[in-house]
């Protein structure tokens, strides 16, 4: 900053109002000036077109052509979403990913509004908790599907010894068809909250205190604190992360992929995974595309809510 | 959060000897239930690598080795080749973050400050894509990047496939250009009027005015690639050529657990290091950018 206060002086004098350059002369700088513009913005915009852009076409190009790699593709019409409306997984991957989506909302949802809470009020350690929370979002997804396929495990895994230490009966994990989705649902949760924890605490931390010293004068008890003061104050965060979260998990693929393979009896396959399946296993990239397509679709709407809903808070 | 501020319950009723009994309850509480569910686990990974393969095996298990081997932490570093996988992640991570920090960077000061011709429509492009979920766009991409069009290269078990995607970042683009919006543009004139390029405008004014953005951007792009699975499970079917990720659950069938577990170890060990280090800026970056979830 420094320098261009020193050399400021020295470029003044001769900087004398440009005399109105002729036309051809004007437009051949604003050319060159484009030509400058562009050149900065060339990279990024490349990758862009190859990575975002042109994939985002080509989806939906595919999913109506019969595609191999290496041959000529051919059009195929509807034929690749009949197929794969028709195949059995199909209904299984949609209704085990929306059970995953719900049941991460249920558990992954109201435990960290809780936790959230109760640290919002403790006036100790603060850092250490914040610290603690964060850190299975730190430790990599692949370690954290490992370390629960190890503690689920039926002969000498931790979560049936822990059942055992307080005389419960143990369960079968992800080796149950009725319990595997959940056991998974446990596991993204633990690797994911502290990012939801943190959003939150922010939240709490922007409510004023006079809200809470009016409600009390008014004689509301802490529940009815809660109800009337904290949960109309963070409603709109509590909106976008719930609507980021149905993005992210309705996406889940390391979990299963990981810790079951999509067993026991399609219990746990979802709608990733079975695109994953379509394109490496069955080499149908047609089908993929067709069930990407889907998927666009319905988590595009969420996106777009959710891009509405940030811009309408953001004007007001 | 200074002293003062009042919260849900009132320091007052924190004074009183009923709610300071009832206040460290909550608090050793809350202690134990953090240290139980998140600290217990990873002590369980790093001791779980300590122990023999037998005692990792026991019912009921033991919570100290009983005798302590540090050779699953050697054979996972040898039998499962991790200087070269965490090398691949490393090389990896820190391509995508040089060219993220180039291209986002020039992009970001380009459509900030140099007014291209379909400025807004490449920015509202670019802003499109975060409509678009990553994942569920991975098959074309792989495809994409298999066989590019018009030169016909194909990028897999290439580095350059982690790369060049990762620039098609839309979040980190918005972020730093956002930031280049709000930087005074009388100063980055005078430099101008100092005879200074774009480009030296852009390295010698902007990017030293930038640096709290900067990082945030050097962090997110670094876990990101740390982090990911789906992406380089595709692209690298080349073994020599798989991140730690990838390998680790390639490898996870066919070597001993207690490898295994150490090999888990030492795959989180950068990753945990990074956030200790920055702890407090990741934590107040959380906190202040709620967008991003």
């Amino acid at each position: 900053m420094t320098k261009t206060a020193e050399r400021r002086p020295v470029a003044h004098p001769p900087v004398p109002p440009p005399p109105t350059p002729a036309p051809a002369g004007r437009r051949r700088r604003r050319l060159a000036d484009q030509a400058r513009a562009y050149g900065f913005l060339l990279g990024g915009l490349l990758c862009f077109a190859l990575f975002s852009w042109y994939p985002a076409i080509r989806a939906v190009v595919i999913s109506f052509q019969k595609y191999t790699p290496g041959s000529p593709p051919e059009w195929a019409g509807t034929a690749n979403f009949t197929r794969v409306l028709d195949d059995p997984e199909f209904a299984d991957a949609w209704r085990n990913t929306l059970v995953f989506t719900l049941l991460a909302l249920l558990i992954g949802f109201a435990i960290p509004f809780v936790l959230a809470l109760v640290l919002n009020e403790l006036r100790h350690a603060k850092a250490f908790f914040r610290v603690v929370v964060y850190l299975p979002v730190m430790i990599p997804p692949v370690v954290s599907a490992l370390l629960w396929k190890w503690f689920y495990d039926p002969g000498a895994g931790l979560a049936n010894e822990a059942l055992r230490v307080v005389h419960l009966p143990t369960s079968h994990w992800t080796n149950g068809t009725g319990t595997a989705l959940v056991s998974l649902v446990l596991v993204a949760t633990w690797a994911n909250m502290g990012g939801t924890v943190l959003v939150y605490l922010a939240a709490l931390q922007s409510i004023p205190g006079e809200l809470y010293e009016a409600a009390e004068l008014d004689g509301a008890s802490l529940l009815q604190r809660v109800r009337h003061v904290t949960v109309p104050q963070t409603r709109f965060v509590i909106l976008m992360l719930m609507l980021l979260q149905i993005i992210a998990t309705m996406q889940v693929f390391t979990e299963p992929f990981v810790i079951t393979g999509g067993g026991p009896e399609n219990s746990t396959v979802t709608v990733l995974y079975l695109i994953y399946k379509y394109a490496f296993l069955y080499n149908d990239f047609g089908g993929a595309c067709a069930l990407s397509v889907m998927l666009l679709v319905l988590l595009g709407a969420f996106s777009a809510l959710y891009l509405r809903l940030t811009r309408t808070e953001g004007d007001t | 959060m200074t002293p003062g501020t009042r919260t849900l319950i009132s320091p007052a009723a924190l004074a009183r000897p009923r709610g300071k009994a009832l206040y460290w309850t909550v608090f050793t509480a809350v202690v134990v239930l953090f240290a139980l569910a998140f600290l217990f686990p990873v002590y369980w990974m790093v001791t779980g690598a300590l122990k023999s393969p037998d005692e990792v095996a026991r019912t009921p298990p033991t919570l100290l080795p009983e005798h302590w081997h540090p050779g699953g932490y050697t054979d996972a570093w040898e039998l499962m080749e991790l200087p070269r996988h965490l090398g691949n992640t490393l090389v990896q991570a820190a391509g995508a973050w040089a060219f993220q920090l180039v291209f986002c960077t020039a992009a970001a000061y380009s459509l900030s400050k140099l007014r291209p011709a379909f400025g807004k429509v490449v920015l509202g492009g670019i802003l499109a894509t975060l409509m678009v979920p990553a994942q569920a766009l991975v098959v074309p991409k792989y495809l994409t990047v298999a066989d590019l069009p018009l030169i016909h290269t194909n990028l897999l078990n290439d580095p350059l496939a982690v790369w060049l995607p990762a620039v098609a970042n839309a979040f980190n683009l918005y972020l730093l250009k956002r930031f280049f919006d709000q930087l005074p543009r009388d100063v980055l004139e005078a430099a101008e009027i100092d005879g200074a390029g774009k480009l030296r405008v852009l390295w010698s004014v902007v990017l030293p005015m930038s640096r709290p953005v900067l990082g945030v951007v050097s962090i997110f792009a670094l876990v990101a690639v740390w982090q990911d699975f789906l992406w380089p499970l595709m692209v690298f079917s080349d073994t020599g050529e798989q991140p730690i990720s990838v390998a680790l659950v390639q490898l996870s069938q066919n070597v001993q657990l207690t490898v295994l577990i150490a090999a888990m170890v030492i795959a989180s060990i950068p990753m945990v290091a990074l956030f200790l280090v920055f702890q407090r800026h990741i934590i107040a970056g959380i906190g202040a950018g709620s967008t991003k979830g």
